[in-house]
């Protein structure tokens, strides 16, 4: 709406009324995005040489190139939310595809309702539970060694894959929204078509239900990658101090270091990282940020 | 003559309901076939059988000769336009028209070589890297048959493709189909619930009502000789008589209705006194006059007030309403001028030929 007013005669009584309306949104926008984040630039661009003392200089980024510890953990970041997104994609779609071509009615609803519950209870809550079933003495281990299949119970967590587990589990709803829309509005005649004219199952998935649905495979994907990216608390509990979650070394830099400084450097990079990787992904799979934000 | 689709006996039941009741037809090799109906008389899930996205409950469907029960919608013979028309948004005019060729895995050159072809002889020459977006109302439709036809199917379905275009179009779209399908000599079995697409169109047509046929034959023969009164009542316009039958003299049956007109029609069976009729006269069977001597000798006269004129050029008529029932009659304007300053509310005279207006023992219409 406010674009059509915009895009109207302009007149300046409507364009008060335009400011209106929009000032919420950017209060919000301006107070609590711009404004911490150019402070954050100007920390990450200074060092402490003496007690109070501050001068501008590039030595936080400096830091995070010579230690390797950090851009190891950085681009393991990158990598393992990239491959958590593409899990997600491959679970997700096809509840996605029974949700909208499938179900009917009640069932559609009940179905989609299932995908929602989960996000009732804490993301804390949800990770413990994940905690209280895979930790040593937990429920799965327990019964591994009931039915024989291992002779001692074995620790789940802590591993690269149960991080994996916990991250597509968080992120499975905000895949399966935006595709459900994007396969709902394919129309089954085209299926059919496609189908009478001498197409398979594959050739039917990969020259027309992907491509109509890209614009959703696109929103999901960006912010299930967004999401994962900076997930704190799910790397942290489920892998534990092997975890090596970017956002971990932020913490530590704030928190426990109490460096903001470089704490502010790291927080830019990952903002860097995954603008770069959603552009990056967008060029390889030739669709429009607008677009995909506007269908999603 | 070669039948290239053969229906035998097919049933189809959604729960109690029976969407197609134990139909049979063939279709001859070469023809334009329609099956014309209201919605919901079962003539889509007709075509979707013949097509194989639905398999009978009963009977079997041969095309060519060969039974398809068991054969996908991608191995059979069989191509089909859909009703909106489903054309791939996703890729060119080119790739649509490419796209069965490139599953039956020809030969790229093959392909472009038949797809030039085929988009020259629909009438759109280099239409090939252009967007489907970009396409006019008419130039989908020719895409959508050219992309099936390009796979030379032995019969090309079509279902109501014209349903979604405005009238202008329709009747240019009408008109090129007819034209397309006599230059392809392919097999068309064409679904409607127009009845003036299933006349223009066909060389036959069965009309459905409930899952059956109520009539098969030339669009002559329907507008001419309906079999039942449902078939005179949707195919072409009609004026309705429904009454009991008065006396019996020949063939011809007096109807009389509740309100007490009385009009002579031909029986189309066997009628007895008292039965329940119904009895149709076509508007252009009614003759209209100033003067009730000017009316034909064989015709009984009647007297009207004219209640309203519908010009519309050769289909114009009046709708007259008869002087002692308060009846309305539809009839038919000569084309001869002779009645161009015709008033609302002139009194005139009408009469026709019992010989040519038909009647039927009424059934009842449960469903």
């Amino acid at each position: 709406m406010a674009v059509s007013l915009a895009g109207g005669s302009g007149t300046p009584r409507l364009r008060l009324t335009l400011l209106l309306l929009m000032a919420p949104a950017l209060l919000w926008l301006v107070g609590l995005i711009v404004l911490p984040h150019l402070e954050l630039a100007v920390l990450s661009l200074r060092a402490r040489v003496a007690p109070r003392v501050y001068e501008w200089s590039l030595k936080q980024y400096a830091t995070f190139i010579d230690e390797p510890l950090y851009w190891h953990t950085f681009v393991r970041t990158a990598a393992m939310s990239i491959f958590a997104t593409v899990c997600t994609l491959a679970l997700a779609f096809p509840v996605a595809w029974y949700i909208a071509k499938i179900a009917r009615g009640r069932a559609k609803s009940i179905l989609f309702v299932l995908c929602l519950i989960p996000f009732w209870v804490s993301e804390t809550v949800r990770t413990l539970g994940w905690m209280i079933l895979l930790r040593e003495s937990g429920v799965l281990p327990r019964l591994l060694t009931d039915f024989g299949i291992t002779e001692a119970p074995v620790e789940l967590l802590y591993h690269d894959a149960t991080i994996l587990v916990g991250l597509v589990y968080t992120s499975m709803l905000f895949m399966v929204v935006p595709l459900v829309s994007a396969l709902e509005s394919l129309d089954d005649s085209l299926i059919e078509a496609a189908y009478d004219l001498g197409g398979n199952g594959w050739s039917i998935l990969r020259q027309i239900i992907i491509p109509h649905a890209a614009p959703g495979i696109a929103a999901g994907s960006i912010v299930v990658f967004m999401l994962t990216l900076g997930n704190y608390l799910t790397p942290t509990l489920l892998g534990g101090k092997n975890s090596l979650w970017f956002t971990e070394q932020i913490y530590t830099q704030f928190i426990t270091r109490f460096n903001w400084e470089q704490g502010a450097a790291f927080g830019f990079l990952l903002l860097i990282l995954s603008t770069a990787i959603v552009w990056l992904g967008l060029k390889l799979t030739g669709q429009q940020f607008g677009d995909v934000m506007r269908r999603s | 003559m070669q039948q290239d689709l053969e229906v035998d006996g097919v049933t189809k039941r959604y729960g109690a309901h029976v969407a197609v009741d134990a139909l049979s037809l063939s279709v001859a090799h070469g023809s334009f076939f329609s099956i014309l109906g209201p919605s919901g008389c079962g003539k889509t899930t007709l075509l979707r059988m013949v097509a194989g996205f639905l398999a009978p409950d009963e009977g079997d469907i041969r095309i060519g000769g060969r039974s398809m029960r068991g054969v996908l919608p991608n191995r059979r013979p069989v191509n089909m336009v859909f009703q909106h028309l489903a054309l791939f948004p996703m890729m060119s005019v080119g790739e649509n028209v490419a796209y069965g060729l490139v599953r039956r895995g020809a030969a790229r050159a093959e392909i472009a070589k038949r797809v030039d072809a085929m988009l020259e002889r629909v009438g759109l020459p280099g239409a090939q890297d252009k967007r489907v977006d970009q396409l006019s109302g008419g130039q989908k439709q020719r895409v959508a048959i050219a992309r099936s036809l390009v796979l030379e199917p032995t019969l090309l379905l079509l279902d109501e493709p014209l349903g979604a275009l405005d009238l202008k179009l329709r009747e240019h779209m009408k008109l090129e189909l007819k034209q397309l399908q006599a230059d392809f000599g392919t097999t068309f079995v064409y679904i409607t619930h127009d009845q003036s697409e299933a006349l223009v169109l066909s060389d036959h047509v069965a009309v459905m009502n409930a899952g059956r046929f109520e009539q098969v034959g030339t669009p002559q023969e329907l507008y001419y000789r309906p079999a039942s009164a449902f078939v005179a009542g949707f195919v072409g316009a009609n004026n309705r008589v429904a009454g009991k039958a008065a006396r019996i003299e020949g063939d011809i049956v007096d109807v009389v209705t509740p309100e007490g007109l009385r009009v002579s029609a031909r029986a189309s069976r066997a009628i007895a006194a008292g039965d329940v009729v119904e009895a149709f006269v076509r508007p252009e069977v009614l003759h209209l006059a100033r003067d009730a001597a000017e009316l034909p000798a064989t015709a009984k006269a009647f007297s009207g007030r004219v209640e309203s004129i519908l010009f519309d050029g050769a289909n114009s008529a009046v709708l007259v309403r008869e002087e002692a029932t308060r009846t309305e009659i539809r009839i038919a304007l000569p084309q001869t001028g002779r009645f161009a300053d015709l008033k609302v509310d002139e009194t005139v005279a009408f009469g026709f030929d019992p010989q040519r207006a038909i009647c039927f023992r009424a059934v009842d219409h449960g469903g």
